[in-house]
């Protein structure tokens, strides 16, 4: 009994991830490759040789470029604030987590609030003088602004989850190697450089694994600013699925958003690889 | 003594500019991430006509026709009550399997546990919104296609693996003389877990529970998927985006961030702890 004990509180979980987990995505990998019950690259086919593919291929992937690193750079500075500070830092804390709790609809229609025509950044632009009447952000005409606002509300909306796992990470540090550093005279941008990073590697792996793919994923923050003006990969996942009722090429899209979070998931692990017996 | 003197003043200059600016960056953080939810606030608590108006005042009227709007439109109760339906399953769901198998990780050494510990962690790098997709297939086949436990069933995947490792680890904090001491004393190992184990980690639990009850009430994309008749909050106010008018969309954003911004306070103690080590 005791020996068969930790496979029985395993069995729920383990089942639950079988039926749940391996065997879907198995289901839509074949589902991706085969059409009427024949094996064909035709859902791929069709999914590249419609125009919107290689815009929201490429949306996604810059989307993922500006945000990440913008995140990366906000959360760590953050998280260096808040390391310093003897007062106050458990509100200051909470404050900067508040966006983590926030769906990235709701986030989607905080940041309409301020695009949208009769919005606050027009109100701003008019109480200062600069403009006479609102003007239309969110139009097709000007895709780059949709661009810059799905782009912003992604960058308020997910910084606080790589925050709060850069946070928890620094924690662990000890502090004797920075004291260490001290001694020797590192300046303070020197022992975040040459102590801190190198000791957070870990949690940034982590931090960009879990950002990254989140970049990957994004649907709801689009949709709510430009409807379909922007497409992405996720919302054109969502548009064959049901406008075009193809579920083929809905499970190719699928595969795509796989392989890019699959990918840059290794390629995070490999960048950020640290040796076990290295590990603080 | 006296040519002493000089070269501090610009020392203490320069220290007090730099607490000045380190304070004023603290400050513009705060605001960045606190002045947007206040938008989204003013224009839930204002009327119809001033949500469409033009300029905006930076201060609500605290008109209570746009939330009477909402939530007197055709769904929206309903759709509320479902969003707690499927979060309250996804909680029951995802801790009655994951503090099973957090406790056999933290408490047994059995062949296959670095096995099961991997592939938790490995579900991180798969985007898991898209198993909605061959699930809405498996869920028309077994007579679960929009139901809440079908919806509740895929979030329940989305937070297993949260729940598997923060309870990994919250087990892990708690001794295991205090278990073997309750076995000396004559307790069986189900008494001892209830008696000693249970209570200590219970708060750390309710966390993790709240924790899941975000993530189901938060997304977006498989709701949308799986549910037509039986919406939930995200799931209605998606789909109603191009057809809804602003204060609706406002009032329903609004309507979705109040309860996680509750939530996210009630767990702070929790956030860190959680995230931090969990996510090694």
């Amino acid at each position: 009994m005791p020996r068969a004990l930790p496979y029985l509180l395993l069995m729920p979980a383990s089942l639950f991830l079988l039926v749940f987990f391996f065997y879907p995505f198995g289901l839509v990998m074949v589902e991706s490759m085969t059409r009427g019950g024949e094996w064909t690259t035709e859902n791929f086919t069709r999914m590249t040789g419609h125009w919107k593919f290689s815009t929201a291929f490429w949306n996604t992937v810059w989307l993922a470029a500006i945000v990440v690193p913008v995140q990366l750079i906000m959360a760590l500075t953050m998280a260096s604030v808040v390391q310093k500070l003897q007062t106050g830092r458990s509100s200051l804390l909470y404050i900067f987590a508040i966006p983590l709790g926030i769906s990235d609809l709701a986030a989607g229609l905080i940041w309409l609030a301020i695009f949208e025509q009769s919005g606050f950044l027009n109100s701003i632009l008019h109480a200062f003088g600069i403009i006479d009447r609102p003007q239309l952000f969110l139009g097709y005409q000007s895709l780059w602004v949709i661009f810059l606002a799905v782009c912003l509300a992604e960058i308020w909306r997910a910084t606080a989850i790589m925050m709060v796992i850069i946070v928890a990470g620094m924690g662990l540090i000890p502090k004797e190697y920075n004291e260490a550093a001290e001694v020797f005279g590192a300046t303070r941008w020197q022992r975040f450089t040459r102590v801190t990073l190198p000791l957070l590697r870990p949690s940034l792996q982590t931090a960009l694994i879990l950002r990254i793919l989140m970049a990957f994923e994004v649907f709801a923050v689009v949709v709510a600013l430009g409807g379909t003006t922007l497409p992405v990969l996720m919302g054109e996942t969502f548009q064959w699925q049901f406008q075009l009722q193809d579920r083929g090429v809905a499970a190719a899209y699928a595969m795509v958003i796989l392989g890019l979070s699959v990918a840059f998931s290794l390629v995070v692990l490999r960048l950020l690889h640290v040796p076990k017996g290295a590990r603080v | 003594m006296s040519d002493l003197t000089p070269p501090a003043a610009p020392l203490q200059e320069a220290r007090y500019a730099g607490r000045f600016l380190f304070w004023a960056g603290i400050g513009l953080l705060v605001l960045w991430v606190l002045v947007p939810i206040w938008f989204l606030f003013i224009n839930a608590l204002s009327a119809p006509s001033e949500v469409t108006s033009f300029p905006k005042r930076f201060w609500p009227s605290f008109d209570m026709a746009s939330l009477q709007f909402f939530w007197n439109f055709q769904g929206v109760t309903n759709a509320l009550w479902n969003s707690v339906k499927v979060a309250v399953l996804t909680m029951i769901l995802s801790i009655g399997m994951g503090a099973p198998a957090g406790y056999a990780l933290s408490r047994f050494d059995f062949p296959g546990k670095e096995f099961f510990r991997v592939l938790v962690i490995m579900t991180r790098a798969f985007p898991l919104p898209l198993l909605a997709l061959p699930l809405a297939v498996m869920f028309i086949r077994t007579g679960l296609d929009d139901t809440i436990l079908g919806l509740a069933l895929v979030h329940a995947m989305l937070a297993l693996p949260f729940a598997v490792l923060i309870t990994y680890s919250l087990f892990s904090g708690i001794p295991v003389e205090l278990e073997e001491a309750a076995w000396t004393l004559g307790c069986t190992r189900l008494q001892a877990f209830i008696k000693v184990v249970l209570p200590l980690a219970l708060p750390g639990i309710m966390a993790s529970a709240v924790f899941a009850f975000v993530i189901s009430w938060n997304e977006v994309f498989a709701a949308a998927v799986l549910t037509i008749e039986n919406r939930t909050l995200t799931a209605f106010l998606l789909q109603s985006l191009n057809v809804s008018p602003l204060p609706l969309k406002f009032a329903g954003g609004a309507a979705l961030v109040m309860p996680a911004l509750i939530f996210i306070f009630a767990v702070r103690k929790y956030l860190f702890a959680m995230w931090g080590i969990a996510n090694r």
